[in-house]
């Protein structure tokens, strides 16, 4: 299943749906397309929503560190939203989870900001 | 009693290798009655060590390939992937892990299939390149 990925925003929150698998190839080429327009556009506040993203490989969390590294340099926050079982454990693995501010409800995802 | 299953093929350097060595794997662990979690963690092993063989190891040649070997008995499933590279020394890769690697964009692949497996064993391939053993027992999981 490719990667679908819709962007929506919310009392000034960018919120980014992504749904699929984020991996090596034209996944991770999407996600960092999907972040850099949004970067581009001058957003500051941004959550990646990875509700539908039940698979993700080593590649497809590289580039979500690089969407933080990038956001960061232009003073724009990112946090997760809704990350699934599978992904959260390779977030263990990796520590990851110590990068990224990960959030379960959305209303409390856009009021951290 | 599990009959023996094994399986070789020589995959091109491409990435549609990874995705057919992916297949291949879950497909033989869930015929040979592996678990579900245990089907997902041999496929992203693979699918890491095949990563790896291709664009750091082959460099994405187009006249290099991956070996690549499974075998599954009543205990494991055996898996060795051998590409065509220069080698590299396992222990000079850099932990993903510690603070200053954290922000990284790659190098991740090796700790997740550590993760996965029960035994992994980096080492140079009978000429050139890197040779991965994999296995993961079925009633040991990661």
């Amino acid at each position: 299943m490719s990667l679908s990925t819709e962007v929506r925003e919310v009392s000034g929150v960018s919120i980014v749906d992504m749904s699929g698998r984020i991996v090596l190839g034209e996944e991770t080429g999407q996600v960092r397309k999907t972040v850099r327009g949004l970067l581009e556009s001058g957003v500051s506040k941004m959550v990646l929503n990875l509700g539908g993203v039940n698979y993700i490989d080593s590649s497809g969390l590289g580039e979500l560190v690089s969407a933080y590294s990038t956001a960061q340099r232009t003073g724009c926050v990112v946090k997760l939203l809704n990350v699934q079982s599978k992904v959260q454990d390779l977030l263990q693995i990796t520590k990851l989870y110590t990068v990224f501010e990960s959030h379960t409800d959305e209303d409390a995802a856009v009021a951290s900001f | 009693m599990t009959e023996c299953r094994q399986l070789r093929v020589n995959f091109e350097s491409t990435l549609a290798s990874v995705e057919a060595a992916e297949l291949i794997v879950e497909r033989l662990g869930q015929l040979s009655g592996f678990d579900e979690e245990q089907v997902y963690q041999i496929g992203m092993g693979v699918r890491e060590t095949m990563v790896n063989a291709i664009r750091h190891g082959n460099r994405e040649g187009p006249g290099k390939t991956v070996s690549f070997e499974a075998s599954i008995d009543a205990d494991c499933m055996r898996i060795v992937v051998t590409d065509q590279g220069s080698g590299f020394d396992p222990a000079e890769v850099a932990d993903p892990r510690e603070c200053e690697n954290l922000l990284h964009a790659s190098g991740r692949g090796l700790l997740i299939v550590r993760a996965f497996f029960d035994e992994v064993e980096v080492g140079p391939g009978s000429g050139a390149g890197t040779r991965v053993r994999l296995v993961k027992y079925r009633a040991q999981s990661a």
